[in-house]
């Protein structure tokens, strides 16, 4: 029964609409990530200010973020900005801005921690050599942090492509809910198509994420 | 000292946080995050949807702008989903189709799932939803309904070898309900002699059945049909038990232009025995001769 399957895959659009569907998971999560990678390093930074009162700002909001399920935050950023503001923002654009946020914030984690990591000795010998603030942090300790960071963000990065699949709770049809339609659609008259649906599914996540992570592999040698 | 204010800190901040979370959890014992996300936003769209200040559009606006904008189901065959070409299909899409038709406006769908539907209405984010949306008294707090246009009831499925016709026969007798449904509360309330083996999910109900642990299962009509048909050596005895739950269209709360044309568009809608058309089309295809149209489809809003 399993080959009957496997036809669900190529009935009028469904592949191509599986495709379209991938396209929108990349373009939320892609958008997301390239706004929360810069915008993490600079909260990271504001992390390690010795500043109570940044201190207390930076932890408030990380914590925040880091508590409430992503879901509540769609419904927030969809629906509960409509309720209380009266502003209509589309749905793709709420994804994007809760993503950011959350990105922004789990990247200025991961920043802060690889600041901090970076021993004093460091900041010492450059002082010792005469180096000024400047030259400190973009030849000894940037690049320091940088390695560190690239398994950090790979990590964060896959797992925010794979987070976008709750964006169909505001309505934006990605790829698995395009997925769940397929199967559905076929319920009756292939009740097989799940597995290989699902099979496809996979194989699109692992060709979004692949490329990244051989990036990383890449960028890591380089800078070893 | 240090590290404990630190640490004192944070336990306040979580402390916040999980309040701020609670408040929107709810009450929900589900253990799905999904179902209790649902619940709360239903919740709390229940105690400020008087005091939102979000606003509908009229039938005049509506109309002059060409399009309405309907929320449906987008995986749920056959009363709402997308079919290979990408379009969408179902028994609420022909209703919403004619709807659009006889407005004279383009109509544009809105995927929505169990969990949103109320948001989509509450927050005017779609004109009206269509999909399988079952009245019942909280919602109806939250939203205005119309018209029914389809009803649920209960559906007794067992094997052909122990057929159950009647009700009656199920004294004594293992049925088969999912927890949470209405079957279950139904049977608890009005069959105590019957015998109920809970579960917890449809697919371990359904083996339960196959392998021969209950006599019967019982959930709605719709669902017992389509299964029956794709299971040779099971049918469904009784496929109209229970009190009618319906399913009618639903408009933001205050929206009475929209709601007074619906439900005028249905009844005259009865007169040309449209359901039943639309019936043929989309649910006859699935159900084919196990079902009797006239124990799921409501016309011009009377259910008898």
């Amino acid at each position: 029964m399993l080959d009957s399957g496997i036809s669900v895959l190529f009935l009028g659009r469904n592949f191509l609409r599986l495709l379209e569907g991938l396209w929108v998971t990349m373009r939320i999560s892609l958008v997301a990530v390239i706004l929360s990678i810069p915008l993490g390093i600079l909260f990271g930074m504001f992390m390690t200010l010795k500043n109570p009162l940044t201190r207390a700002v930076s932890r408030v909001y990380l914590e925040f973020i880091r508590i409430m399920p992503q879901l509540v935050l769609l419904f927030i950023a969809y629906f509960g900005v409509t309720r209380a503001f009266g502003w209509n923002l589309s749905a793709e654009l709420s994804a994007v801005i809760v993503f950011t946020l959350w990105g922004t914030a789990e990247m200025g984690d991961l920043v802060r921690g690889a600041l901090i990591s970076i021993p004093k000795h460091q900041y010492d010998s450059a002082a010792a050599l005469g180096m000024s603030k400047v030259q400190t942090f973009g030849l000894i300790i940037v690049p320091q942090t940088m390695r560190r960071l690239i398994p950090l963000t790979i990590n964060l990065t896959t797992r925010m492509i794979k987070t976008t699949s709750l964006v169909v709770l505001i309505g934006i049809t990605e790829v698995l809910k395009v997925g769940k339609q397929i199967i559905d659609a076929n319920r009756f008259d292939y009740p097989t198509a799940a597995l290989w649906v699902y099979g496809v599914i996979f194989g699109l996540y692992f060709l979004a994420c692949w490329p990244i992570s051989s990036l990383a592999k890449k960028l890591e040698q380089r800078w070893r | 000292m240090k590290k404990n204010s630190t640490f004192r800190k944070v336990i306040a901040i979580a402390a916040i946080a999980l309040m701020i979370l609670g408040s929107f959890a709810g009450c929900g014992d589900e253990t799905a995050e999904v179902t209790e996300v649902t619940q709360a936003v239903e919740t709390a769209a229940a105690t400020d949807a008087a005091a939102s200040n979000v606003t509908y559009r009229t039938l005049d606006e509506i109309k002059e702008s060409g399009k309405i904008i309907i929320g449906v189901f987008s995986d749920k065959a056959p009363f709402g989903y997308v079919d290979e070409n990408g379009d969408y299909q179902g028994y609420d899409v022909y209703f919403a189709e004619r709807i659009a038709q006889d407005l004279g406006v383009e109509v544009e769908y809105v995927s929505t799932d169990p969990a949103s539907r109320v948001e989509y209405v509450a927050t005017g984010k779609v004109d009206l939803i269509l999909a399988n949306f079952t009245v019942t008294e909280e919602r109806a707090q939250q939203v205005d309904f119309a018209l029914p246009y389809m009803k649920v009831m209960l559906g007794v499925v067992s094997p052909d070898s122990a057929l159950i016709t009647n009700v009656d026969e199920l004294n004594g007798k293992t049925l088969i309900v999912v927890k949470g449904t209405t079957a279950e509360t139904f049977f608890e309330k009005n069959y105590p002699d019957v015998e109920l083996q809970k579960y917890d999910e449809y697919a371990d109900a359904y083996n339960a059945l196959l392998d021969g642990r209950g006599d019967a299962f019982s959930t709605d009509n719709t669902e017992v049909l389509a299964w029956a048909l794709s299971n040779p050596g099971f049918t469904v005895g009784i496929d109209a038990l229970g009190n009618a739950d319906t399913i009618a269209p639903a408009v933001q709360k205050g929206n009475t232009t929209l709601l007074d044309w619906l439900n005028s568009e249905i009844e005259a809608l009865g007169a040309e025995n449209f359901f039943h058309a639309d019936y043929e089309a989309t649910l006859a295809p699935v159900y084919g001769e196990a079902a009797d149209p006239d124990s799921l489809v409501v016309e011009g809003g009377i259910v008898d």
